[in-house]
């Protein structure tokens, strides 16, 4: 079991305060706070282990050079990935989306193909695609979601064909929370010879996420949702696929050489090893190293304690919002289906209202589209509010703001 | 001379359809703006006194303690300058 109160210890910035109130903080779906073990990490690295990597043979480059691939290391044992070779560090989901989409979808999808993506999308898995279908000419079609959130595996399974060349879905919905049946998807996808790339930004902080099992192809998620720093992501992909794509961006670190030819007058190019050949330029070493300590936090804590930590609190706060006759709640209202997110909505009130009504409390969530507008128009909402819990949130909290959200009834 | 920038901190604009603009008031200046929008503005509604719906003029928007204020139905940025303008100086 996890105790939530000996967790919040290690979070500082649960001491503040709001308005005079004690902070509580329900946004962990746009971001989570940082335990002091990762706040500790970058700072014992900026202050001891400094350098560039993979550039010098000095003492410093060694050191972060190693601690570095141990962040790689150690990413690929928490989501049982082959090997850091399978692991690319950029700054986020959205980057590890982007770089599917322009390495591996500019160079693989043509006109006649398609991309199958759910409607229940987070932009970042979205726009990439609609981005690449103007230059490649492909088709985007989009999956359905039923009215309750969940997605409509028989419109899924309708859609795909021997057309679809990769199927783009979320594990966890940003939104309602809803949890996907990605090895489902992933079955029919390699049955008709599609990969499947998935959104594991709010999964992988949340669930055991095991990419053998689940069978994916890529899996993109970032660090700053599960107690790493911001601007440090991962993409996973399966190394026989990464190796024959081409690089994303182009600089140092993701070459083996360039050498100019007084023949051609050209620069003759080889690439370097993965995952380093998609990762160009001097890294976010000191995020890496963040989100490698955040790593080791989550799995001492153990991933399945986290889970049913969340499903606890969402459980309790569903069954109480339920009492309110003026808040709607949107999507599944069993917690069994889904993961750590209520999005929900007070009558008479927008959602940027009882946001900053909640704030005037010191409780604060999220309001607005949370970047996914398709999926709030499928609920015929202009925009939800959104509570997410995560391992430092406590019932008492959920009390509180039951409380608050008294004051508006 | 004081200006509308002397209060505001940051203006948002919410994305969708319905463009709602937020003003973010100074934080040490945000008393003293919610004071003076007070005096020339006039109030509809109250909820638990921390969301004060309010009209002045013709625009309708809601004023929250903590120093913020959501403005609806705005043509753009240029009309909320002139309603910030009248109700900050």
């Amino acid at each position: 079991m996890l105790d939530p109160y000996k967790i919040r210890e290690d979070f500082p910035i649960l001491k503040r305060k709001i308005n005079n109130y004690p902070l509580i903080y329900f946004d962990n779906a746009a971001t989570s706070q940082k335990p002091r073990q990762v706040i500790e990490a970058i700072k014992n690295f900026y202050e001891n282990h400094n350098a560039n990597v993979h550039r010098a043979i000095h003492t410093l480059s060694q050191e972060a050079s190693e601690l570095y691939e141990n962040a790689h290391e150690e990413v690929a044992r928490f989501i049982n990935a082959s090997g850091m070779e399978e692991i690319i560090f950029v700054r986020g989901t959205t980057e590890a989306i982007n770089l599917v989409a322009y390495a591996w979808g500019l160079h693989n999808l043509k006109k006649s193909d398609e991309v199958l993506v759910s409607l229940m999308e987070h932009h970042s898995n979205i726009v990439p695609w609609e981005l690449l279908s103007k230059i490649n000419g492909f088709n985007v079609k989009y999956v359905n979601v039923n009215s309750d959130g969940t997605l409509n595996y028989e419109d899924f399974e309708n859609k795909i064909s021997n057309k679809t060349k990769i199927v783009c879905v979320s594990h966890v919905s940003n939104v309602s929370g809803v949890v996907n049946d990605v090895e489902r998807l992933a079955k029919v996808a390699h049955e008709h010879g599609a990969l499947i790339l998935v959104d594991g930004a709010q999964s992988v902080p949340h669930l055991t996420v095991d990419v053998k099992n689940l069978d994916v192809d890529f899996l993109a998620f970032s660090g700053h949702k599960m107690l790493g720093p911001t601007g440090i992501g991962v993409l996973y992909g399966k190394r026989e696929i990464l190796e024959k794509m081409e690089p994303f961006h182009g600089g140092g670190e993701m070459i083996r050489e360039v050498s100019f030819n007084p023949t051609t007058k050209r620069c003759f190019i080889t690439w370097n090893d993965l995952p380093w050949k998609f990762e160009a330029g001097t890294p976010n070493i000191g995020g890496g190293i963040g989100l490698m300590e955040a790593v080791k936090y989550l799995k001492k804590i153990g991933m399945e304690n986290v889970q049913s930590h969340e499903c606890m609190l969402t459980k309790y706060a569903l069954q109480h919002m339920q009492e309110f006759q003026k808040i709607r709640i949107y999507g599944p209202k069993d917690a069994s289906v889904k993961c750590g997110i209520i999005p929900f909505g007070v009558d008479d009130l927008s959602s940027h209202d009882v946001a900053l009504f909640l704030d005037n409390y010191g409780i604060m969530v999220r309001s607005g589209f949370h970047c996914a507008q398709p999926l709030h128009e499928i609920f015929k909402l202009k925009s939800s509010a959104r509570v997410s819990f995560y391992v430092y949130n406590v019932c008492e909290e959920i009390d509180r703001f039951i409380e608050v959200l008294k004051e508006i009834e | 001379m004081v200006t509308v920038e002397d209060y505001v901190a940051r203006i948002d604009g919410t994305c969708g359809k319905d463009k709602d603009i937020i003003v973010i008031f100074k934080y040490d200046k945000k008393d003293e703006a919610v004071a003076k929008i007070l005096k020339k503005a006039k109030v509809e509604k109250s909820i638990s006194g921390v969301i004060l719906e309010l009209t002045f003029k013709s625009v309708s928007f809601r004023l929250y303690g903590t120093g913020k204020a959501i403005f609806r139905n705005l043509k753009d940025k240029s009309e909320l300058q002139n309603v910030l303008i009248d109700l900050l100086l």
